[in-house]
């Protein structure tokens, strides 16, 4: 009998690290977060061309990660890409409404994320708010196809 | 010539009659239903299946993560892209290595010695003596090994891909000197839960079912002599890694075909 509630505890142990491994995948890993709702707040911006912009790529400002894309979607009205991010609330009503965003490549091949600079304007922004000032995604085709239509003039 | 024949289809009848069997022995066994008996039993063979295994599954994760974090960083670092290594280690262990490589170490592992321990059984007719005194072998012998297995492989994929990630992080961030917050950053914008990690432990639940299927089956269904008891144990590990690296291929193509 007492070999049995070893082998029970072994087996519970096993059982437990499994459990604990999908956790740390699920939140170290895979960055799942379990913050409180109102820790973020939302923007949204809208983008001529996203170019390889994902959902989860980070949003920064002057490098420093401040927050993340959650949504990514075409705006029926305009037919422009419509992003949606969540920012540390620690920024609500600290960027100038007249803030730009910009998608930017992370090193030559790198994953593209978004950056944003401040503005001077006395407005803030805050939740829902909407960033009018855009850079869209650089493309390397189009970079191309102007460089070789200047080349023919 | 028509002997030729004659042995060509008899040899096709085999193979189609053994698969029917093996599905009527999964369906028959899959289904009984626990009892506190049969818990006791379970928790007996999870132990044997799974906790056994724990050891070899960390050894071979650690230095899987580690030679990837080595093999990928001096790739990496020729694009000037050494800062993508947690993403590549974090990816490549998630999605295909730490199901497949799990499910074949647990084939070699834990189905050759069910396999093992099962044909014994058979050819010391104990299975048979069972059913004399009314016990369905199925039930007390088959049903919490095949549980047990399908139980089992999830747990230890996660275990291999949680300790292949961490060796990643040795060799990546404390030796060849990657920026640790890029390792971790890098990983968690490119690492989806549902996509990635739930997918692969999809896969680890139908490699579970179908190596620990093969190895029961192979032991339940073999010659009772010493030479088919090594004989079946030779075919649990053949067909259950050539089943895994197949069926692999089917789900990854099911799960991530359309990504391009």
């Amino acid at each position: 009998m007492k070999r049995n509630n070893w082998l029970e505890l072994g087996v519970g142990m096993f059982m437990l690290a499994g459990i604990l491994g999908l956790v740390f995948l699920g939140l170290r890993v895979s960055g799942l977060g379990v913050g409180v709702p109102n820790d973020t707040f939302t923007l949204t911006a809208n983008f001529a061309n996203i170019g390889g912009l994902r959902p989860q790529a980070k949003v920064t400002m002057s490098g420093v990660r401040i927050g993340k894309v959650t949504d990514i979607e075409l705006d029926p009205k305009w037919f422009d890409a419509k992003v949606t991010m969540q920012l540390d609330s620690a920024y609500d009503g600290k960027l100038s409404n007249d803030s730009t965003a910009a998608i930017l490549t992370a090193g030559l091949l790198g994953e593209q994320y978004i950056g944003l600079t401040v503005g001077g304007a006395p407005d803030m922004l805050h939740d829902g708010d909407v960033i009018h000032d855009t850079q869209q995604a650089l493309v390397l085709e189009e970079l191309i196809q102007q460089f070789v239509s200047n080349m023919a003039k | 010539m028509m002997r030729h024949i004659a042995t060509l289809g008899r040899a096709t009848l085999d193979i189609v009659s053994s698969i029917g069997r093996a599905g009527l022995f999964l369906f028959q066994s899959i289904f009984c239903l626990p009892s506190r008996e049969g818990f006791h039993l379970w928790i007996r063979q999870m132990h044997f299946v799974g906790v056994m295994s724990g050891a070899i599954v960390l050894v071979s994760g650690l230095f899987i993560g580690m030679v990837l974090a080595l093999q990928g960083f001096t790739i990496l670092v020729s694009f000037g892209a050494d800062e993508a290594l947690g993403q590549m280690v974090a990816l490549s262990l998630v999605r295909e290595l730490a199901p497949v490589v799990a499910a074949l170490l647990f084939a070699g592992r834990a189905g050759s010695a069910l396999t093992a321990e099962i044909g014994l059984m058979k050819a010391t007719e104990q299975l048979t003596s069972m059913e004399m005194i009314g016990v369905d072998p199925l039930r007390r012998i088959v049903a919490p090994r095949l549980w047990a297995g399908f139980v089992s492989l999830p747990i230890l994929t996660v275990m291999f891909g949680v300790v292949g990630i961490w060796g990643g992080y040795l060799v990546g961030v404390d030796w060849l000197g990657v920026y640790q917050g890029s390792y971790w950053s890098n990983m968690q914008d490119s690492v989806d839960f549902v996509g990635d990690v739930l997918n692969g432990m999809i896969k680890s639940l139908v490699f579970g079912l179908v190596v620990t299927w093969i190895a029961v089956f192979q032991g339940y269904d073999l010659i009772p002599t010493s030479e088919g008891i090594s004989r079946a144990t030779t075919r649990t590990v053949v067909y259950a890694s050539l089943a895994v690296l197949g069926l692999d291929f089917v789900l990854t193509a099911l799960m991530f075909g359309d990504l391009g």
